[in-house]
């Protein structure tokens, strides 16, 4: 009986406890996941065909997502992505790939 | 006396750990996230709930096989111009660059009310949060023919990459040059809509270099081609014209292995040299029998925000297995978006924090044509707080204008990056 009542209040203590120690998940980065399927875990892009993103200038990235949302550049699928983010989710996007490690 | 039942209570949590082979005593007082299934869903939350938690939830891998093999191109391995070699991958990295414990088991039962699961090899696992990424079963007894001794080893389904894959190719090469191979399709919804009509044209293109006088013969139980359609559709008479065959409508109701005969609801019947029948399907059967399967018994519905299963508290289903949004396919990399979607949520909620309220996930799905050319769908989907439900964006998404080898480059790019996205 007083064993039923101890346990749940000791996990309800070590969730508590572990659920401090859990960081945030850094901005942007949930976003970017969105891109990395094609492009690599945070833009660490492999083979030479894709753009790499991480590590490039953010002027540069922030210009090519524009190009491609407006049709300016042209594309097979880009543009038919870049046209599902706002052009603020275009600045994240291009401000964290731009912070990643090449 | 409260005393003891702690040291007790504590106890029980390390021979449960060391059951499992857990090196790290401290990894009881971390919160506990296991995922059933190591494909294009779970092997991806896994990895990202250890990325993005830093580390701080302990996260166990549940995948029976040894080894990935990748649908996606399996469909060239039946064309000819892949190994399925080509498509198999190692699970090391997921333990050694992202400390992933992971378990080559299988879950024999979830208890969802001691938060617990109970694997083949005997082990129990305890879970704060439980992801089930199941992939399809198929629905054999809706073909009640396929289910008569030693039929499905003859007549192959190869909707799963592995073995019967390399069987099928076997057939399609044993199959005298005149032959007919015949492919049926089940109703949508199915896993990887474009699919069947890129293997059709995988093996009309390895006919064509090979057995020109033989025939592909597409028995699809739908209306019309699922996905691209006007440019399969188109594809097919500009450059296997002689050689396939669309037959929309058949609704595959039966088949008889010895004669190798499809058999439709209406009673047309079919018989081919290599027939290749696609089962109908539903979610891993793990999930249906932990009653995660709320919509029509196939499929499991979840809330779109987490992927937490509308059924169960603290399990999340992922991929092919759930109930899809409006046009969302059960796709490979619909699967790696959602489980980044679900492992955000699940790091937020073990620390007590609020999931993000307008998750976004896109979509790309190559399909070859010939060994190098390609065409594309594309699509990006953001959550709608009224409908509660993912959307496409309004003015995303295309399909290609054409086939082309540039695009065939892209694919096979997106396929190397998915696989280290998914795996290391």
């Amino acid at each position: 009986m007083q064993m039923k009542a101890t346990i749940p209040v000791l996990l309800a203590l070590v969730s508590a406890a572990a659920a401090a120690d859990v960081p945030q998940i850094p901005p942007g980065a949930r976003l970017a996941a969105t891109c990395v399927a094609c492009h690599g875990t945070n833009g660490a892009t492999q083979g030479n065909t894709l753009p790499a993103l991480a590590g490039q200038p953010r002027q540069t990235l922030s210009d090519s997502l524009r190009a491609f949302k407006t049709g300016l550049r042209q594309s097979t699928i880009m543009t038919q992505i870049a046209r599902g983010y706002t052009d603020e989710q275009l600045e994240q996007l291009a401000a964290y790939f731009s912070a990643q490690k090449k | 006396m409260k005393r003891r039942q702690f040291i007790q209570a504590a106890g029980a949590g390390v021979v449960l750990a060391s059951t499992v082979g857990c090196a790290t005593v401290s990894g009881s007082a971390k919160p506990q996230v296991v995922v059933v299934g190591g494909g294009y869903g779970g092997a991806t939350a896994a990895k990202y709930i250890r990325m993005w938690s830093g580390g701080a939830v302990d996260v166990t891998l549940i995948e029976p096989n040894p080894k990935f093999i990748s649908c996606p191109l399996s469909n060239l391995v039946l064309g000819g111009s892949r190994m399925l070699a080509d498509l198999t991958m190692g699970y090391d990295d997921l333990t050694r660059k992202h400390g992933i414990r992971l378990l080559q088991d299988a879950v024999k039962f979830i208890d969802a009310s001691q938060r617990t699961v109970l694997l083949a090899s005997g082990a129990t696992l305890k879970y704060d949060r439980l992801i089930v990424s199941p992939g399809v079963d198929f629905i054999w007894d809706q073909l009640p023919g396929m289910q008569r001794e030693g039929a499905q080893d003859s007549v192959l389904h190869a909707w799963k990459a592995g073995p019967q894959t390399l069987a099928l190719r076997a057939q399609l090469q044993a199959m005298p040059d005149g032959g007919v191979f015949a492919m049926t399709i089940p109703p949508a919804p199915y896993r990887c809509p474009p699919g069947p009509y890129e293997r059709a044209s995988q093996i009309a293109f390895y006919f064509s270099q090979a057995k020109p006088r033989s025939k592909v013969l597409i028995l699809d139980a739908n209306e019309d081609v699922v996905s691209k359609g006007p440019l399969f559709k188109r594809i097919w008479k500009e450059r296997y014209k002689d050689i396939i065959e669309y037959r929309p409508g058949f609704n595959t109701a039966d088949v008889d292995a010895r004669t190798r005969t499809a058999m439709s609801e209406i009673g047309d019947q079919v018989k081919a040299d290599v027939l290749n029948v696609i089962p109908p399907q539903r979610a891993g059967a793990i999930a249906v029998q932990s009653g995660l399967a709320n919509a029509n018994g196939r499929w499991c519905a979840v809330d779109f925000l987490t992927f937490e299963s509308t059924a169960v508290k603290n399990i999340h289903v992922l991929g092919d297995a759930i109930m899809t949004a409006p046009l969302m396919p059960k796709s490979a990399h619909m699967a790696n978006q959602h489980a980044k979607v679900c492992a955000a949520a699940v790091v937020d909620l073990l620390a007590g924090r609020t999931p993000e309220a307008r998750p976004m996930l896109t979509n790309t799905c190559y399909s070859f044509v010939c060994d190098k050319d390609v065409i594309h769908v594309a699509s990006v989907h953001a959550y709608d707080a009224d409908k509660k439900t993912l959307l496409v964006v309004p003015g995303s998404g295309g399909v290609s204008a054409g086939p082309s080898a540039l695009e065939g480059e892209y694919a096979m790019n997106w396929a190397r990056n998915i696989w280290a996205d998914t795996l290391s």
